[in-house]
């Protein structure tokens, strides 16, 4: 059997690929969650973390290792398998995720035509997740939160998909490396402020905000989690690693959300006043971002579930759908 | 019987929320009867702290039975002090010294500054909104500083004396004070800022958990569960005791009945003990601090008393029979939280669990008040 040079190189820069992302994905929760720790401190008038290592830098090893050593205790009663594979279900599509989104013009794992579809079908997989292992859990707490985590996604999954909607009608492209390469130029060449496009798009990106937060079940819309009323939520019986993974999986979401809203709406990495486009650009915009969502977390009280569902369907759904045919008729008329 | 009725199968749960859950701040069991995330019953399950405080104040004598009154309600730890020794004092006719009378009344408003505080951070906590407590709980923290160095307790006061107080307070306690007076009243606009108009905030509070008045006389809830469904009862006005009735303060009453009432009741009466410790603070008079010629065994005559206190959740009653000698033949503690909390089975039918625990988060319970 002879194997061609072009796969080995195929084999080769997929794995690369792969391991890279897992690591960056690891890395932006390690760290993601030290700040998560650092940033609130800073607001609640205290120090955080700072033992471990300078400034409490090795904090996230020392979680890591503590999360490692302890045993992943399955209940009675609770279903083995799909206890297990729920952690897997969440992280794995967020990794997926990353792997079309384009950090620069050269650095990103694939450039397809569909990117902007592939990362929404995978980040619909991870409720999934959510719920099985709520589930799966036998717990009474954890069954109300996988039975809310449907619902809050399915209510958020619609004005997220009808604002990309009309993005995409106005870019007429998937490909997330061609609607970045579309916005070139100063912050008004963005989508945030393509104003002849639609005159909503500084609100839609912020209907696409909200959403996320509620995709990746941050507060103030962490329902499934909702500390006060379920004790976990959906993580109640999950110890060790198992519990570890979930909470990768929400900063890896949370980078996810992030680097989408750069690359849609803030002209990825494109500098705001056309200098020295590059990575730098596109990461100093989604930390900004990664920084609002627990800069929020920190300063609101949980919403009510029917609070919740409430704006999605009567205040979200509508607005998306006028700033769709706003767009749809903008795009006729000019 | 309708088709909906016919095909839609529904089915119940029960879910134990507690003895340790995050909103029951303690050991407090509510077995919750649910239909979704809808409450049919709720009911409160209590006696998991229960440590017989009324038996003990039954078998050893007076003075002993002091420091278990901080037990209790161990957050407002000098109303219960001070409900116990006014009732003994009647009892055996002792009459308490002007100006210890007027020490009683500061540290007493200022512990209800402190309770209050405390009531806002964990409130917040249970509506998931995190950051507040950290801030309540500097501003608290102030107040522990001011009365640890005059009581020499953080949290279980044991400061009140029959006839009086143990320790005189000093300037630097009056400075102080005058000082969080201060600081506090131009820190009460951040809180207003902050919480009460966040708009997150006003939708879990606004027209949730209403309680009318009428349930609140059938159940016997009083403080600011009483005062936010628009009765102004107040120990403090309507039986008064100790210096209260010279000092000029007012009660603060809403109508609605729901969670922001009850919030904005307590957010009130921060303002007003600020007032009444400044007034006190004012015309402080010097003098004893302890009444002469209290025996070390106290032992009050034959009789029967019943002495009340406002606390920072409600009336803390006190009843003491005395049968001469040295031990109370029976003594029976009305607790505050005990009343505001049996309202809430009640109250709670038809609600949502997240509200229900708004509304549990209002009642501002404190387990072993219930449990004594």
């Amino acid at each position: 059997m002879i194997i061609s040079h072009e796969l080995v190189i195929g084999v080769v820069r997929l794995t690369l690929y792969v391991v890279g992302l897992i690591a960056f994905a690891a890395f932006n929760a390690a760290y993601l969650s030290l700040l998560e720790r650092k940033a609130p401190a800073w607001f609640q008038l205290r120090y955080g973390p700072k033992e471990v290592g300078p400034f409490g830098l090795l904090q996230p090893v020392a979680d890591g290792i503590k999360l490692l050593t302890k045993q992943l205790l399955v209940q009675e009663g609770a279903d083995v398998l799909l206890f297990k594979l729920a952690p897997v279900m969440v992280i794995v599509p967020a990794i997926m995720c990353l792997a079309v989104i384009p950090f620069s013009e050269t650095i990103g794992g694939r450039n397809i035509n569909l990117g902007l579809l592939a990362t929404f079908s995978f980040s619909a997989i991870h409720v999934l997740g959510t719920m099985l292992g709520g589930w799966a859990s036998y717990n009474k707490y954890a069954s109300i939160a996988a039975a809310r985590v449907v619902a809050q996604n399915i209510a958020y999954e619609i004005p997220l998909l009808l604002v990309v909607v009309a993005l995409v009608m106005v870019t007429h492209t998937f490909n997330l490396h061609e609607i970045v390469a579309q916005q070139a130029g100063a912050f008004w060449h963005w989508n945030i402020l393509r104003l002849q496009a639609s005159p909503l798009m500084p609100l839609a990106f912020l209907i696409f905000f909200t959403c996320m937060l509620a995709e990746s079940n941050r507060a103030p819309f962490d329902m499934i989690e909702a500390e006060s009323e379920l004790v976990a939520g959906a993580f109640t019986e999950y110890s060790g690693m198992g519990f570890g993974i979930f909470f990768i999986a929400e900063y890896a979401n949370i980078v996810v959300g992030c680097s989408l809203a750069t690359v849609l709406f803030l002209g990825g990495w494109h500098c705001p006043f056309g200098l020295l486009p590059g990575l730098h650009w596109f990461l100093i915009k989604m930390y900004a971002l990664c920084f609002a969502v627990i800069w929020v977390r920190w300063s609101f009280p949980r919403t009510q579930f029917y609070g919740l569902l409430n704006l999605s369907w009567k205040f979200l759904i509508p607005l998306a759908f006028i700033h769709l045919a706003l767009t749809a008729v903008m795009l006729k008329l000019v | 019987m309708s088709i909906e009725a016919q095909t839609l199968h529904r089915e119940t749960f029960i879910l134990n929320l507690g003895p340790q859950h995050p909103a029951t701040h303690g050991v407090l069991r509510i077995k919750l009867t649910l239909d979704g995330e809808y409450i049919e019953n709720a009911e409160p399950v209590i006696g998991y702290g229960h440590r017989m405080h009324e038996k003990m104040g039954e078998n050893r004598t007076y003075a002993k039975f002091l420091p278990n009154t901080a037990r209790m309600d161990y957050v407002a730890a000098m109303f219960n002090t001070h409900g116990y020794v006014c009732a003994i004092e009647r009892l055996a006719g002792i009459t308490v010294p002007e100006r210890a009378d007027f020490i009683r009344v500061i540290t007493a408003e200022l512990n209800r500054v402190a309770s209050h505080l405390l009531w806002v951070g964990a409130f917040l906590i249970d509506l998931g909104g995190f950051t507040p407590l950290l801030y309540t709980f500097d501003d608290r923290e102030q107040i522990l500083d001011l009365l640890e160095a005059v009581t020499g307790a953080r949290l279980t006061f044991c400061y009140y004396r029959f006839g009086g107080v143990c320790n005189d307070i000093d300037d630097d306690f009056i400075a102080g004070t005058r000082k969080f007076v201060a600081r506090l009243r131009s820190r009460m606009a951040m809180y207003h800022a902050l919480i009460t108009k966040n708009v997150i905030f006003r939708r879990r509070c606004e027209n949730i958990g209403p309680i009318s008045a009428e349930i609140c006389r059938k159940y016997g809830a009083t403080g600011p569960v009483i005062r936010g469904s628009g009765v102004a009862y107040d120990v403090r006005k309507a039986e008064p005791y100790s210096i209260y009735p010279r000092l000029d303060f007012n009660v603060p009453v809403y109508d609605q009945g729901d969670c922001m009432a009850r919030y904005l009741v307590r957010m009130d009466e921060i303002v007003e003990s600020l007032r009444i410790v400044e007034q006190a603070l004012e015309r402080l008079p010097s003098g004893p601090i302890m009444a002469e010629k209290v025996p070390r065994i106290l032992k009050p005559p034959k009789g029967d008393c019943y002495f009340n206190v406002e606390s920072a959740r409600g009336s803390f009653g006190v009843r003491v029979i005395s049968d001469g000698t040295d031990k109370a033949y029976r003594l029976k503690l009305r607790s505050p939280c005990f009343s505001n909390l049996s309202i809430f089975q009640e109250c709670s039918r038809g609600m949502l669990l997240a509200d229900a625990l708004a509304l549990l988060g209002t009642l501002d319970l404190v387990i072993p008040d219930i449990d004594r």
